[in-house]
């Protein structure tokens, strides 16, 4: 049992890690790894969503109704996202500024329902957890290195701290739109092609 | 009536939803194999997403403002939306049923597409005026339109070219999506 359990949690690092194996959750992955914070700040954000609402939907999958698992999903995620949404305000008021509307869509970020349908509506209290924390873990470390690369390159800097000598030119191209889309395809490039065996 | 074409022209070209905004990325490259489902995905948006733009800013306004419980929004919109294309969905099927079955799968697909909620979302943040939410989700759904529509156009040519192995299908489909994301930037200085 303790195995399957640390399994549940170690696929969501590597073999399922979003966004790049499931790709799912795209939007926040692009919107807010504009540096290394703001993707973390998120990342830690959908974790917790992520482990609510999987330990919630697994305790309750005996009562919910199969016909409506979907909407009661919907208010489940929706009510942890409330949760956050006051707790960021409250303590760590810059990171939700930064975040902006990001936060109240974690409601309608694919990874959460995906999960609550596809592992929590099925399996029992503490897999359903591992599962959550892994695939959240997965996410906030996916978040953190697409977040670092374009710092590093857009700003010159990580974590706030400067990398470069004063000569860095920046790569505006990084933090703008465009540069996320493109270094969020190569990052999948790149797991491609460790991936292969 | 000028600043509601600026607001038009911005809506769909500067802040542009998928390119410039990053909302509803999922639906933009999972359909966007295809020009039919392009366009099937594209309809379906701009009608539930002016609806449920002008539907929740009533809720806002007038239930959740005058209540003073502005802390229920997210879970408001998210049930009004959940259930706005609901009820499009049987409504189209009694109705027209050739909308119905053009559309198919990707009607109940937009409840989780964070365009829907990120519109209505905007058109709070922004404190707009009912006439202007109604054209910003009009305008907002017919950018996410164009931009799927073309960069759909792209991509089916792309799957006819040679990729290397590990940048094919998703990713090579972002790294286009960054150019057209680039082309869009050029906007900028329209307004």
């Amino acid at each position: 049992m303790a195995k399957t359990i640390s399994q549940e949690f170690i696929k969501g690092l590597w073999t399922e890690i979003p966004p790049f194996r499931l790709v799912l959750g795209l939007c926040p992955a692009l919107a807010v790894t504009k540096s290394v914070e703001n993707g973390i700040g998120m990342g830690l954000a959908t974790t917790f969503v992520l482990l609510c609402s999987n330990l919630l939907v697994s305790l309750l999958r005996n009562i919910i109704p199969p016909k409506i698992r979907i909407a009661c999903f919907i208010i489940i995620i929706a009510t942890f996202v409330t949760v956050v949404e006051l707790m960021m305000q409250a303590y760590t008021y810059p990171l939700y500024q930064a975040l902006g509307i990001f936060i109240p869509l974690i409601v309608v970020n694919c990874i959460v329902l995906g999960r609550a349908e596809a592992f929590a509506f099925k399996n029992p209290i503490f897999p359903s957890v591992a599962d959550g924390l892994g695939i959240g873990v997965g996410f906030t470390l996916a978040l953190g290195a697409l977040g670092a690369v374009r710092e590093l390159l857009g700003s010159g800097t990580l974590l706030g701290h400067a990398m470069f000598g004063p000569g860095f030119q920046p790569f505006a191209f990084m933090v703008e739109a465009p540069g996320a889309f493109v270094s969020l395809g190569l990052m999948l490039c790149f797991m491609n092609m460790l991936g292969k065996r | 009536m000028g600043d509601l074409l600026v607001l038009v022209i911005s809506c769909i070209f500067i802040n542009n939803i998928l390119l410039a905004q990053y909302l509803g990325n999922c639906p933009f490259l999972g359909t966007s194999k295809k020009m039919e489902t392009a366009i099937g995905m594209a309809g379906a948006v701009v009608f539930v997403l002016t609806m449920a733009g002008i539907i929740t800013w009533l809720i806002d306004v007038y239930f959740l403002k005058r209540l003073d419980i502005e802390f229920l929004r997210t879970i408001a919109f998210i049930l009004v939306i959940a259930s706005l294309v609901q009820f499009v969905e049987m409504f189209l099927k009694k109705s027209i049923p050739a909308l119905y079955a053009g559309l198919g799968i990707f009607l109940p697909l937009i409840t989780t597409n964070c365009a829907v909620m990120g519109v209505c979302l905007i058109n709070i943040q922004e404190e707009y005026s009912f006439l202007q939410a109604v054209v910003s989700s009009l305008a907002y759904a017919v950018g996410f339109g164009v931009a799927l529509v073309l960069f759909t156009g792209i991509r089916e040519r792309i799957i006819l070219g040679r990729v290397p192995k590990p940048l094919q299908d998703t990713s090579i489909g972002l790294i286009t999506a960054g150019f057209v994301a680039l082309v869009f930037i050029g906007f900028q200085g329209l307004v």
